[in-house]
C-alpha cells in the first residue's frame, strides 16, 4: 500500500474495523506488527503498510507471526500480530508458553473471528484461548471501540506484562462506522532487553515458578474487570430483563431491546463477576448474549448467578435483532413478533463463487477431473478448494492449512483394499506451502510416501485478494525481498531431481502426461505449475477467442474446464447411437476472456479462434 | 423500535459491478448530511462471482449493522434475478429500484439451475412499489459498462431523505480522484439514472 495521508488528530471519518485497528496501533507507538493473511483479518496488516515509522510484516504463517511479535516484545517494543481464527490453532504454542513468561513491551493479538462463517472452514469461539492461556480478552463491538479498546490493549499489556487478545468478529472488522482519531503517542525507547533466564527461558524448572506469577496476573486483572469502564452498566427501564453482552451482540441488544438494562463487556476476560452478580440483583431475568459459544454463560453459572442464554439463543452464527426478538419474545410468553414480508422469499439460482475466467488452476482441475477414477486427490486451503465443486468436482479432503501433504501420506499408507489401485495426489498452493507445507513434504519423503503434490505457484496469497509471501519476491511493502526457489526447496526437502517437474498448466496435454506419468511411480513426484493469478500485475491478458458458431457441434467439453467467460448459447436433445443426449452449443463473453486458450485445447472441430485484436475490441464496443 | 428514524438502504448484485463503491458514495453523503453511518458487507468471495449486498442504515443513532429482513426502505438491485432474491428484505412501505440487465452465471449457463423467466414481474406481484431502470442499456450508450453503478446512484437518489446534489457531489469526488475526467463522465451516468427513475416513477 502506498503510504497514507494520515487524517490528523481530531478528524472524525468513516473507517472499517480493520482499519480503525491498524490507526489505533499507529497511535499507540506500535514499532512492529505481523501477520498472515485471512479472511476477515487481511486488511489490518495492509492498512499498517500505509502507516510511517513501523515496521508491518507479512509472516510465513501464525505461529510464526506471534513468535516475531513476542521477540520484539521481549526486546521493549510495542508489538501485535493479527489472524483469522483458525491462525491461532497454529499460534497456540507460543500463545500457551509465552503467557507464563509475559511480555515488556506491550503485545496485542488481534483474532478476527468468522462469526457467521462467511469465509473458513469453522466457527470456533476465540474467547477460549483466554481463558485456556489465562490472557485478557477484550471485544469491541464496532470500529470505534475497536480503535480505542486496541490503544487499551497496549496499555494493558504493559501494565500486566501480558499478550491481549483483542477479539473481533467480520461485524466488527469489515463494518464501516464513525471513528474520531486521535494523536500518535511516541514509541518506547527506554529500557531494552533484560538478561532474565529465570523468566526468559522457558524449562520445567523456571515454567514452575512462572505458574503462581500468572495465577496473581490473572487475579489482578479480575480486580481491573470489575473496576474498567469497559465493562459499563446501561440502564434501562423495562427491568423485566437484564443483558449481559459483549462485541456486536451488544449492538443487537440495543438494536432489539432498547428499553431494557445492559451490562457491556468490553474487558470480558477475566469477567467482572461481582459486578455482574450486583447488576443481576436489579433485574428480574438475566440474559447473556455472546457470540458464539456458550462461554461466560457457564462461568456465570459456576458463580452462582442465574442465567439464561444458550438454552433459548444459537451457538452458532450471529446473534441479530431478528433472532433476538423472536427468542426472548417466546421466553417471556409473549406473541413471537412476525415480520410482514412482502413476499414470500423467491428460489433465485445460487451463485457459488467460481474460479476466474482464465485462472491457471482451471487447467489442473479439468486434467485431475480426467483422472478422476485413478486419484484420491487431498486438498487444501486457498482458491483452489473450489475444485471440489462443479463442474471439476476433483478434491477430496479439505481440512486445514497445510493438510493436503499430510493427510496424503495417511491417505497412501492407511489404505485398505479397496484402494489398492489408486494414486494419491495432493493439491497445495505456493502461500499455504510455505505456511504449512513444507513441513508435510518433509515429513512424506522422510517417511517414504507415495504422493504426487501438485504445488499451484500463482505467485499470490489468492482468496485473500493478492497479497506478497516470501515466493513473490516482494515484501508487505511491495518493495523487492529474496525470493525462495521452489524447485530448490523441494529437492532440499529430499525429492528427487528427476521427480520434480515444472509445466505451464495452460498447456493441458502437457500436464496430462506429466501427471499420469508421476502418480504410476510408487514415490514422491512434485509437479509445480508456473502461472500467475489472473487477478496480479504479473498476468498478462491476450486478445480474446470466440466461438465460430457453424463450427461448434454441441459437445460441451470446454464447459468442462469451469471457465465462466464461456456461456451455453442454445441446447438441444438428440439420439445418438440409441443414446439420448444433450448438447451445449456454446459462446464465449469476449469482455471477460483473458485470451488463455485453455478452452480451444478442449475442442475436438477447433471451434474456437482468437479473434485480432481490431475485431475484439469492435464487438466490445457495440456488445 | 425507534426504526422510523434510521434508513435502511439495502443494495445488492455480482462481485465486479461496483456495488460496494455505490454504497460507499452514499455513505459519504450521508456523513455530509450529519447522520451517524453504519454499513456492512460480506464479500469475502465477491471477486470470484458470488453475491454481493452492502447494507447502509443511517439517522440519528445506528447500532445494529444488518439490515434484518423486511426492514430495508429502499433496495437498490444491481441486477435482475438479485433484485428479487432479496426484494424479501423490503418493507412493504419500501421501494424497489431494479436494474433490468440479467448477467448469468455459470450454473445457469451449463444447466444446473434456471434464471427466473420474468423477475420483474415477480417483484411487481409482490406489492411493492418498483421503478425498473435499463442501467445496463444507459451505460452501454455511454460506451461503457461500468457506468452502471452511477447510473443506479442516480435512480435511487430522489428516494432517499439526501440531498440529490450531495450523492452527485460525493460522486464527482470518488471518481474523479481516480481520473478527472471520469468524475465528468460518471455524473452524466448519474443524471440519466436520475432522469430514467423519474421517468420510470411517473409510468408507473
Amino acid at each position: 500500500m502506498k503510504r497514507k495521508t494520515l487524517p490528523a488528530a481530531g478528524t472524525r471519518l468513516m473507517m472499517s474495523g480493520n482499519e480503525a485497528v491498524a490507526r489505533a496501533a499507529w497511535e499507540a507507538g506500535l514499532a512492529l506488527a505481523s501477520a498472515y493473511p485471512g479472511t476477515p483479518s487481511t486488511e489490518i496488516l495492509e492498512e499498517l503498510t500505509g502507516y510511517p515509522d513501523l515496521i508491518a510484516q507479512w509472516a510465513v504463517n501464525e505461529k510464526v507471526a506471534l513468535e516475531v511479535a513476542i521477540g520484539a516484545a521481549v526486546a521493549g517494543s510495542r508489538s501485535m500480530a493479527a489472524m483469522k481464527q483458525v491462525g491461532v490453532n497454529v499460534a497456540a504454542d507460543p500463545l500457551m508458553s509465552q503467557s507464563l513468561a509475559g511480555v515488556v513491551g506491550g503485545l496485542v493479538l488481534v483474532v478476527a473471528d468468522d462469526v457467521g462463517l462467511s469465509s473458513s472452514q469453522n466457527e470456533q469461539d476465540s474467547r477460549f484461548w483466554g481463558r485456556f492461556a489465562h490472557i485478557p480478552v477484550m471485544e469491541p463491538a464496532d470500529a470505534q471501540e475497536a480503535y480505542e479498546m486496541m490503544k487499551q490493549a497496549f496499555d494493558l499489556s504493559e501494565k500486566f506484562e501480558t499478550i491481549v487478545i483483542l477479539r473481533m468478529t467480520t461485524r466488527v472488522c469489515h463494518v464501516k462506522s464513525m471513528v474520531t482519531v486521535g494523536e500518535r503517542r511516541p514509541p518506547n525507547s527506554e529500557g531494552g532487553f533484560t538478561y532474565d533466564p529465570n523468566r526468559w527461558v522457558l524449562v520445567p524448572s523456571t515454567a514452575k515458578r512462572r505458574l503462581p506469577i500468572q495465577a496473581e496476573r490473572e487475579k489482578a486483572l479480575s480486580a481491573e474487570s470489575e473496576k474498567s469502564a469497559l465493562n459499563r452498566l446501561e440502564p434501562g427501564s423495562d427491568k423485566r430483563l437484564g443483558f449481559v453482552t459483549s462485541g456486536p451482540g451488544y449492538l443487537h441488544v440495543k438494536e432489539a431491546f432498547p428499553d431494557a438494562p445492559v451490562f457491556k463487556l468490553g474487558l470480558s476476560h477475566p469477567a467482572p463477576f461481582e459486578a455482574i452478580r450486583a447488576f443481576a440483583a436489579t433485574v428480574e431475568r438475566l440474559v447473556v448474549v455472546e457470540e458464539t459459544e456458550k462461554i461466560l454463560e457457564t462461568e456465570l453459572k459456576a458463580e452462582g448467578i442465574g442465567c439464561t442464554g444458550k438454552d433459548i439463543l444459537p451457538s452458532n452464527g450471529e446473534l441479530a435483532p431478528e433472532i433476538l426478538a423472536p427468542a426472548i419474545a417466546k421466553m417471556l410468553g409473549e406473541p413471537v413478533p412476525v415480520r410482514k414480508l412482502v413476499h414470500d422469499a423467491q428460489s433465485v439460482f445460487p451463485r457459488p463463487p467460481t474460479m476466474c475466467v482464465g485462472c491457471p488452476h482451471l487447467g489442473v482441475y479439468y486434467t485431475l477431473a480426467r483422472l478422476r477414477r485413478q486419484v484420491t486427490i487431498s486438498g487444501d486451503i486457498g482458491c483452489y478448494t473450489l475444485g471440489a465443486l462443479h463442474p471439476w468436482k476433483a478434491l477430496d479432503t479439505t481440512t486445514c492449512m497445510g493438510a493436503s501433504l499430510t493427510m496424503a501420506l495417511g491417505l497412501d499408507k492407511g489404505r485398505l483394499p479397496k484402494d489398492a489401485e489408486k494414486s494419491v495426489v495432493a493439491v497445495i498452493g505456493d502461500s499455504t506451502f510455505l505456511h504449512m507445507g513444507i513441513q508435510g513434504l518433509l515429513n512424506l519423503v522422510y517417511n517414504k510416501g507415495n504422493a504426487t503434490v501438485l504445488i499451484l505457484d500463482n505467485g499470490t496469497v489468492g482468496m485473500t485478494g493478492g497479497q506478497d509471501h516470501p515466493g513473490t519476491g516482494k515484501d508487505a511493502y511491495g518493495m523487492p525481498a529474496p525470493r525462495v526457489d521452489f524447485v530448490k526447496l523441494v529437492e532440499a526437502l529430499g525429492v528427487p531431481p528427476e521427480r520434480i517437474r515444472k509445466v505451464n498448466p495452460y498447456m493441458m496435454p502437457v500436464l496430462f502426461k506429466t501427471l499420469k506419468e508421476e502418480i504410476a511411480i510408487p514415490e514422491v513426484s512434485v509437479i509445480i505449475t508456473d502461472q500467475p493469478c489472473v487477478l496480479i500485475e504479473d498476468h498478462e491478458r491476450f486478445a480474446p477467442f470466440q466461438v465460430i458458431e457453424d463450427l461448434c457441434t454441441g459437445c460441451g467439453n470446454c464447459l468442462k474446464t469451469g471457465c465462466p467467460a464461456i456461456l451455453v448459447r442454445k441446447r438441444e436433445q438428440v439420439v445418438k447411437a440409441g443414446k439420448s443426449q444433450e448438447l451445449a452449443f456454446v459462446d464465449i463473453d469476449i469482455s471477460g476472456c483473458t485470451g488463455c486458450g485453455l478452452c480451444t485445447e478442449t475442442c475436438g472441430p477447433d471451434a474456437i479462434k482468437r479473434m485480432s485484436p481490431k475485431s475484439a475490441k469492435e464487438a466490445q464496443a457495440h456488445g | 423500535m425507534a426504526e422510523t428514524a434510521i434508513m435502511n438502504v439495502l443494495l445488492c448484485g455480482i462481485g465486479g459491478q461496483g456495488v460496494l463503491t455505490a454504497s460507499e458514495i452514499l455513505a459519504e453523503a450521508a456523513i455530509a448530511a450529519g447522520h451517524d453511518v453504519k454499513k456492512t458487507e460480506v464479500a469475502g468471495m465477491a471477486q470470484r462471482g458470488g453475491v454481493v449486498t452492502s447494507h447502509l442504515r443511517f439517522g440519528p443513532k445506528v447500532y445494529s449493522p444488518a439490515i434484518p429482513p423486511g426492514q430495508a426502505d429502499v433496495l437498490l438491485a444491481f441486477e435482475l434475478a438479485e433484485g428479487l432474491r432479496w426484494i424479501t428484505h423490503l418493507k412493504p412501505s419500501g421501494i424497489a429500484l431494479v436494474n433490468t440487465m440479467r448477467i448469468i452465471p455459470p450454473v445457469v449457463s451449463t444447466g444446473l439451475f434456471r434464471y427466473p423467466e420474468d423477475p420483474l414481474a415477480d417483484i411487481r406481484d409482490s406489492g411493492t412499489r418498483m421503478i425498473p431502470i435499463d442501467a445496463g442499456g444507459i451505460a452501454k450508450e455511454m460506451g461503457n459498462l461500468r457506468l452502471v453503478n452511477s447510473v443506479m446512484l442516480g435512480a435511487v437518489a430522489d428516494s432517499l431523505p439526501l440531498e440529490a446534489l450531495a450523492i452527485k457531489a460525493a460522486l464527482i469526488k470518488r471518481f474523479s480522484a481516480k481520473k478527472p475526467e471520469l468524475g465528468a463522465l460518471n455524473a452524466q451516468a448519474f443524471e440519466a439514472g436520475r432522469a430514467a427513475a423519474l421517468a420510470g416513477a411517473k409510468a408507473a
